[in-house]
């Protein structure tokens, strides 16, 4: 007998980076995809500059998550992939020449529109095919023996285009109030605007896909309405949080925005783990089912356990270095 | 048409394989050297060692962040390509590449940012640590993914079980048995990368007379490095190969054209593998020397390509001509270096305008002699993804179709010939920008350094116009 289950550690390590990649990336992406919208190239400065120093370490938790999942549930490795196979080469593209823009950007001083169109339409593909990953998760995938058999754009459909907006205009909010914390002036009073339609926007759609979700995956019918449950405390805090988005906003608040998106993005999360535990390929496969080796995971969750701490004490010294606002030319003169 | 998805995949996987291979392969060889560097500057305080480090650093941050960009795409390109290999070999695979990931981010994480931005700010003997740490990284980093490697070349340590691999002992499975030599003969190709590179620099910089002290010290620690690096690679290479003719010996067959089992082989120089008619046409050679080579006696007996069936041979004529390839750079490798132990005499080596401009031709060799060597070993293995065990259809992933594989083929390729041409169109640049004092490069631009942002610490502008004018 095992002394523990190692799939549930190595569940809750995933689970754990998937939010950590969610946060930190969404914000940065966001970013990107109200680069254009900027009221000019000043705040430009100012918003890449505000995610300059932290972007990288986000996504590392990408690359983490990618190996960990090979390691420890290779099932999902072998299904999500193909699967979404058209979708995940769309992302890495983006992410590809987002991570380019961002480093040439700066030494530019001629092209640098050019850059400026490579992070933002990188961020924006990055963000929406992230947001279909998350829709055909919950859509579930053709799986048979352990082998995914559906075509090559089943991942397409009204649905998950719903979610890949869904999460555009989600992360789009999380770069929003990112930059309501850490910048000041015209490009403050910008991102006060944008928010609260924003916000509006993030609502509508997560409404929608709640709603929707039901009827996609039976089993998540079952789980929510069968009977009355402690779940539906989540629904309610993100809807809390949500309220305290919009009324910090109002009182211009520079720090409650952003923690308070942060907060409705959590337990939505949740909201979606408990929908779907303990099933990680659906509509079938359960975390155990999709498991590699137990000697397997053991051996690699030593390293891992070694080195999250010292990826989290790198972030965390990394945005206290980097703490407070972004000035308008900082950085250039 | 119909559309090949197993041929589109592998060429997938080799094309983004090749342009990720020459990032690594150069990063290993110049960590070593920069820590040298380092180590040079900490013992004799002679400025032009500093001068030399802060120089190769700036092209090694690039050269890095170009390698971490192209390295993403690989870590996916198991699972959406290979899935049934990705999902049988987890077990193993998982684990080891997982592990050079958490290697890569402890390094990045810990000691790359040292070395990258902690001049002055850190004491001396401190820079040097996270010099000499980065360089041990970048060799962990390597030991990780040869392994990986070897063990598809030459599986142990594991039972198939229902499909899947199971890990019987790690020991065996990690140092399997072409783990060695082939983790020593990579180790060495980076180390040659490294020097041909420095040297053929340092030449460019002579030939226009650029601070020629440090240059000529550059070239002269390269040019002896390389007189003792190019012959012992060539033998290294010959232990690889002995290695590989007792596991892989249709591969060695392939690599010498040689298609009978039989004694007196010889060695080929020239001829044409015709798979068809299971022979070569336009046959030269020299009489007996592979038996020689490979059996150290004349009459000795080579297994010869025919032992497996034509449906388990390799594409003979790619792994024939990629070794050949490899082979005659090395040559051309050792006598370069011959012929700069000639030229000091007098010091007649810097001021050769002939052999500094060779030297110069000469950088790009050692990126076309690691990817011959590749592919020889890469396609010399087909059918086999997992040596014996696993063959390349049976790893494919079953829905993918011809359609799919194309479409991101050439989306691979399309974002790579970007990518590439900005990445080396900046090295040009940070080259020509050449050794700038610290406080001048400072004031080119004043970003945010980052250590996983290795490009922030190169601080030169993309264009030309708005770079400050070079000093002769």
């Amino acid at each position: 007998m095992e002394m523990f289950d190692l799939s549930l550690i190595w569940a809750v390590i995933i689970g754990f980076g998937v939010i950590m990649y969610v946060l930190m990336d969404g914000f940065d992406l966001g970013v990107g995809i109200l680069f254009p919208f900027a009221p000019d190239e000043a705040a430009r400065d100012v918003m890449m500059n505000s995610v300059a120093p932290v972007w990288d370490g986000n996504e590392t938790w990408l690359v983490l998550g990618g190996a960990g999942l090979l390691g420890a549930f290779p099932l999902v490795y072998s299904v999500f992939l193909p699967a979404l196979y058209i979708g995940v080469f769309l992302m890495l593209a983006g992410l590809i020449f987002r991570g380019i823009a961002f480093e040439f950007r700066f030494k530019s001083r001629r092209n640098r529109h050019w850059w400026n169109r490579a992070f933002c339409w990188g961020s924006a593909v990055a963000a929406f095919a992230q947001g279909v990953v998350v829709g055909a998760y919950i859509q579930g995938f053709a799986v048979e023996e352990f082998v995914y058999v559906g075509g090559a754009m089943d991942w397409l459909t009204p649905f998950t285009v719903l979610t890949g907006l869904g999460l555009m205009a989600g992360y789009a909010l999380l770069g929003a109030t990112w930059l309501i914390m850490k910048s000041e002036g015209h490009v403050q009073a910008w991102a006060y605007r944008i928010t609260p339609p924003l916000l509006a926007a993030v609502l509508v759609v997560f409404l929608i896909i709640s709603l929707w979700t039901p009827f996609v995956d039976p089993a998540v019918w079952a789980r929510w309405f069968d009977h009355i449950q402690l779940i539906w405390i989540l629904p309610g805090l993100a809807l809390l949080c949500a309220v305290v988005v919009f009324r910090s906003v109002q009182r211009r608040s520079e720090g409650l925005p952003f923690v308070a998106t942060l907060g409705l993005y959590i337990f939505t999360y949740l909201g979606l783990v408990v929908s779907k535990w303990p099933v990680i390929v659906p509509p079938n496969y359960t975390i155990w089912d999709a498991a590699s080796a137990p000697e397997s995971q053991l051996f690699l969750l030593i390293g891992v356990l070694f080195v999250i701490p010292i990826v989290l004490a790198y972030t965390a010294w990394t945005y206290w270095v980097f703490r407070g606002k972004v000035k308008v030319g900082e950085g250039y003169h | 048409m119909e559309l090949d998805p197993l041929l589109l995949s592998r060429l997938q996987f080799a094309f983004v394989v090749s342009f990720h291979a020459i990032f690594p392969v150069f990063t290993i060889g110049l960590a070593s050297y920069i820590a040298v560097l380092h180590g040079l500057f900490y013992k004799t305080d002679n400025p032009a060692w500093d001068r030399l480090a802060m120089f190769w650093t700036r092209v090694f941050a690039v050269v890095f962040g170009m390698g971490v960009v192209s390295g993403i795409v690989m870590s996916f390109q198991f699972g959406t390509n290979w899935s049934n290999f990705s999902l049988a070999a987890a077990n193993f695979l998982g684990p080891m590449l997982s592990y050079e990931v958490v290697t890569a981010f402890f390094l990045e994480a810990a000691f790359l940012g040292v070395l990258l931005f902690g001049r002055g700010k850190v004491p001396e003997g401190v820079h040097l640590f996270a010099a000499i740490m980065v360089a041990v990284g970048t060799f962990i980093s390597s030991f990780w993914i040869l392994s990986a490697n070897s063990w598809m070349q030459t599986p142990a340590g594991v039972e198939l079980i229902d499909g899947s691999f199971r890990v019987t002992a790690w020991g065996e499975a990690i140092f399997n048995p072409s783990f060695g030599w082939r983790f020593a003969h990579m180790v060495m190709a980076s180390f040659l990368t490294g020097g041909f590179v420095v040297a053929g620099v340092s030449a460019w910089y002579l030939l226009i007379r650029r601070d020629v002290e440090a240059n000529r010290k550059a070239l002269s620690m390269c040019l002896w490095l390389l007189l003792v690096l190019t012959p012992a690679q060539a033998l290294v290479g010959d232990f690889h190969g002995l290695n590989t003719l007792e596991h892989q010996p249709t591969k060695v067959a392939a690599m010498e054209g040689n298609w009978e089992t039989r004694g007196n082989v010889p060695l080929l120089l020239f001829a044409w593998p015709d798979k068809q008619a299971q022979a070569n046409r336009f046959e030269i050679g020299i009489p007996s020397l592979a038996s020689v080579i490979l059996k150290h006696d004349p009459s000795g007996v080579v297994p010869g390509i025919s032992e497996a069936p034509p449906e388990e041979q390799p594409p003979v004529a790619i792994v024939f001509w990629a070794f050949r390839i490899m082979v005659a750079i090395g040559f051309l490798m050792i006598a370069v270096a011959l012929t700069g132990l000639w030229l000091r005499r007098g010091g007649r080596v810097y001021e050769h305008r002939g052999y500094l401009q060779l030297l110069r031709v000469m950088t790009v060799t050692p990126f076309l002699a690691v990817l011959a060597g590749w592919f020889v070993t890469e396609t010399g293995r087909a059918p086999w993804l997992v040596y014996g065990m696993m063959t390349h259809a049976e790893g494919l992933t079953p829905s993918l179709t011809g359609g799919m594989a194309l479409f991101t083929l050439v989306g691979y390729v399309a974002v790579y010939a970007v990518v590439f041409w900005a990445g080396v169109y900046y090295l040009t640049r940070v080259v020509r920008n050449g050794m700038l004092p610290e406080d001048e490069h400072a004031a080119v631009d004043g970003e945010v350094e980052r250590p996983m942002r290795p490009l922030s610490a190169a601080h030169t502008p993309f264009e030309q116009d708005a770079a400050p004018t070079w000093r002769r």
